[in-house]
């Protein structure tokens, strides 16, 4: 099988400063991370708030220049592709419909924008395309008459979607593309992409908050902390037997719809971890239950578990 | 109990064209958290922002009664508004860019806020700000404050607005999707940081969320709107046993649960979207999607209780669904 996507060795550090006297600090927000993603599966990516996800999505749709290592998507280095190409192969769809969205266009020539960039299609043909998908995202032609001020969140969300299919590329990175809807629309999206990617043999990044999402889209899924993959596996094997104790406490956090069970303790502790100042060891053991004295220490190496499955534990 | 936000027939149009709000009543009782959901789309942040005197341009609001804390919100001048917002009341907006500005650090924001409604010196409401900033988890809250928005996650920005809103103890938090952005393991934290809030210092929140997982977990009443009215208003657990509202019947029924989804079959949904409501509407709104709909649901349909607390906007009697056959 052809990758779609292949990442070796990336890295990413952003330099902070922090105020006048203080020092510069560097956070490390993807450290060294290597995988790759056959062509026509979805592999999803859950993860801590600030661990890196959007980050990693921004290197490789190349908005960012990695500090080492490379990513080749469907075979080619990202940076000998011009603009154009890149953009006929490779789309996103972001976290923040609003900020992705240009307030003083209308949402129809927002999502004809790529078509017009690529300065091959007629007006015709545009027209035909946008209407085309506006009606498969499920927004009228009257909604492609508004302002992006003029929508509910929802609303904007399915038109980032639009915009990002609209080229009919063959990798779309989605970065929370569906946690600004309601479970109804949000399963009319989904399975909207799902029938993308059959239809046309679409590859997906998935970034997700949501786990049941993501358990019912994605063939694989990683677990990120603090920059780094700490386990991945295909989809069943992971939400059967999850290894790695961070990923045990996010599926213990999930909240399902049960009253008077209140919100859980899962006793990760009150305290974030910090990613320009990231703990020697494994990163996880501050606020690992079971962490042993080896843990603070030596940094658990990639253990392959099963064919494709990998945690980086000393215990898992 | 003695409710602190009363809302009573808000309505809510821009440029006279979308009747954004079509007569939603609600009340969040003083010390309780009130969850309002629906689907994208159905009105919940354009009430929110009523309520806040916020709506953007062409937007007019009118109701029978709107009060906050016993006073009259509909006839406060822009004055008295501006000294009620950020203090007395606080909003956490569901889009955190659109209410941090690019250009000032996050520290000066939050101290803003503070000097602004209570005076004090710049340092103490730094102090304030790093305080709060733990409380929700945020770790090195001194580098964090010297930054600006762009150079925070999505997850980092929104404790960031959730510790703004903080900022002047209020007594009412309005809370649109605030932890939408989170993982999993934060949203617990923050929601469990809400709860201690409301339980301590008797905070009352509105908030307003997709997810029915944490309006299960957190809410103590629940008003379900749908197409700018509210459809279905019940104590939580009442809400999960018995719901009468077709829509809200389909809502819980399409809420999908890790562990025990089905990967080969496509998730559930409502099929159909909400349709375009101009003035002049008159009857369902849910009709063209609902499998109950006759004739009589384009006529003006009654509001129906179904027990103490609990009431739904149907023609059909409480308790029809045992009535059916499967
Ligand atoms: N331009 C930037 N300058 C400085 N730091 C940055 C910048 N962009 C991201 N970071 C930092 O990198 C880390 C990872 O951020 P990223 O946005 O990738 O997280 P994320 O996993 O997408 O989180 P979320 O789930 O909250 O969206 C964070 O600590 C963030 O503050
Ligand atoms: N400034 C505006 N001008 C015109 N229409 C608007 C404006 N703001 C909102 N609307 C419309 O009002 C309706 C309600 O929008 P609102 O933002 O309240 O939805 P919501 O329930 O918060 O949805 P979501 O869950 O997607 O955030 C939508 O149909 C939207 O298109
Ligand atoms: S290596 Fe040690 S600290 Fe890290 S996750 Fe495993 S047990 Fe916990
Ligand atoms: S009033 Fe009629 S259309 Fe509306 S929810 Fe009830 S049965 Fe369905
Ligand atoms: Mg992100
Ligand atoms: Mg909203």
């Amino acid at each position: 099988m052809t990758a779609a996507i292949e990442v070796e060795n990336l890295r990413c550090e952003f330099r902070v400063h922090t105020g006048l006297m203080s020092a510069e600090k560097r956070v490390v927000a993807v450290d060294d991370v290597t995988f790759s993603v056959p062509a026509g599966s979805v592999l999803g990516i859950v993860g801590e708030s600030g661990c890196g996800k959007s980050t990693l999505a921004r290197l490789i749709l190349g908005l960012l220049k990695p500090t080492g290592g490379g990513v080749l998507v469907d075979g080619k280095r990202l940076f000998d592709l011009d603009r154009k190409a890149r953009a006929r192969l490779i789309q996103p769809v972001f976290q923040d419909p609003f900020a992705s969205l240009n307030p003083r266009r209308r949402i129809k020539d927002i999502v004809a924008l790529p078509l017009a960039a690529q300065g091959t299609f007629s007006r015709a043909e545009i027209e035909r395309r946008v209407g085309n998908i506006l009606e498969r995202v499920g927004l009228s032609a009257a909604m492609g008459e508004r302002m992006p001020a003029q929508l509910s969140g929802g609303q904007r969300q399915r038109a980032a979607i639009a915009r990002a299919l609209v080229l009919e590329p063959r990798i779309v990175i989605c970065d929370e593309p569906t946690s600004a809807l309601d479970v109804s629309v949000q399963a009319q999206i989904l399975n909207l992409l799902a029938d993308l990617r059959r239809d046309l043999g679409l590859t997906y990044l998935f970034i997700s908050h949501n786990l049941a999402v993501v358990e019912h889209v994605a063939s694989e899924v990683a677990v990120m902390y603090l920059g780094r993959f700490v386990e991945r596996n295909e989809t069943d094997a992971l939400f059967r037997t999850p290894r790695h104790p961070y990923t045990q406490a996010l599926l213990q956090s999930v909240l399902t719809p049960e009253p008077g069970k209140g919100v859980p303790d899962i006793g990760l502790g009150d305290v974030m971890p910090d990613p320009s100042n990231i703990p020697p060891g494994c990163r996880f053991n501050p606020r690992c239950r079971i962490a042993v004295e080896r843990c603070r220490h030596e940094t658990p190496a990639p253990m392959v578990r099963q064919p494709r499955g990998m945690v980086e534990c000393h215990l898992a | 109990m003695s409710a602190l936000l009363e809302v009573e027939e808000l309505q809510v149009s821009f440029g006279g064209r979308t009747a954004a709000v079509r007569g939603a009543s609600f009340r969040v009782e003083k010390g309780e958290t009130h969850c309002l959901v629906g689907e994208s789309g159905c009105g919940k942040s354009v009430t929110a922002l009523a309520v806040m005197s916020l709506l953007a341009r062409g937007g007019q609001r009118s109701a029978k009664r709107m009060r906050f804390a016993g006073t009259d919100l509909m006839s406060l001048s822009d004055r008295e508004m501006v000294r009620l917002r950020g203090n007395r009341i606080a909003m956490i907006f569901q889009e955190p860019m659109t209410s941090l500005n690019p250009a000032f650090t996050i520290g000066s924001q939050m101290a803003e806020v503070m000097t602004r409604h209570k005076g004090g010196t710049r340092a103490a409401a730094l102090d304030r700000a790093a305080e709060l900033m733990g409380r929700v988890g945020i770790t090195a809250p001194g580098m964090r404050l010297g930054q600006f928005p762009h150079q925070l996650s999505g997850g980092l920005r929104q404790r960031v607005m959730i510790a703004m809103a903080l900022m002047c103890d209020p007594e009412l938090l309005i809370a649109d999707e605030p932890t939408t952005a989170l993982d999993v393991t934060v949203q617990a934290q923050i929601l469990r940081l809400l709860a201690g809030l409301k339980r301590e210092l008797g905070l009352s929140i509105l908030l307003i969320t997709h997810d029915l997982g944490i309006v299960a977990r957190v809410a103590d009443h629940v008003s379900v709107m749908y197409a700018g009215e509210v459809v279905e208003r019940a104590p939580t657990a009442e809400l999960f046993r018995a719901p009468q509202h077709p829509y809200t019947r389909g809502l819980l029924s399409c809420v999908p649960v890790p562990g025990r989804v089905q990967r080969d079959r496509p998730l559930g949904s409502i099929p159909g979207v909400v349709p375009a409501i101009g003035p002049g509407f008159a009857g369902c709104a849910f009709r063209s999607r609902c499998a109950h709909a006759d004739e009589t649901c384009t006529r003006t349909i009654p509001r129906r209780r179904a027990a103490n607390a609990h009431d739904y906007l149907c023609r059909l009697e409480p308790d029809w669904a045992e009535l059916q056959p499967a």
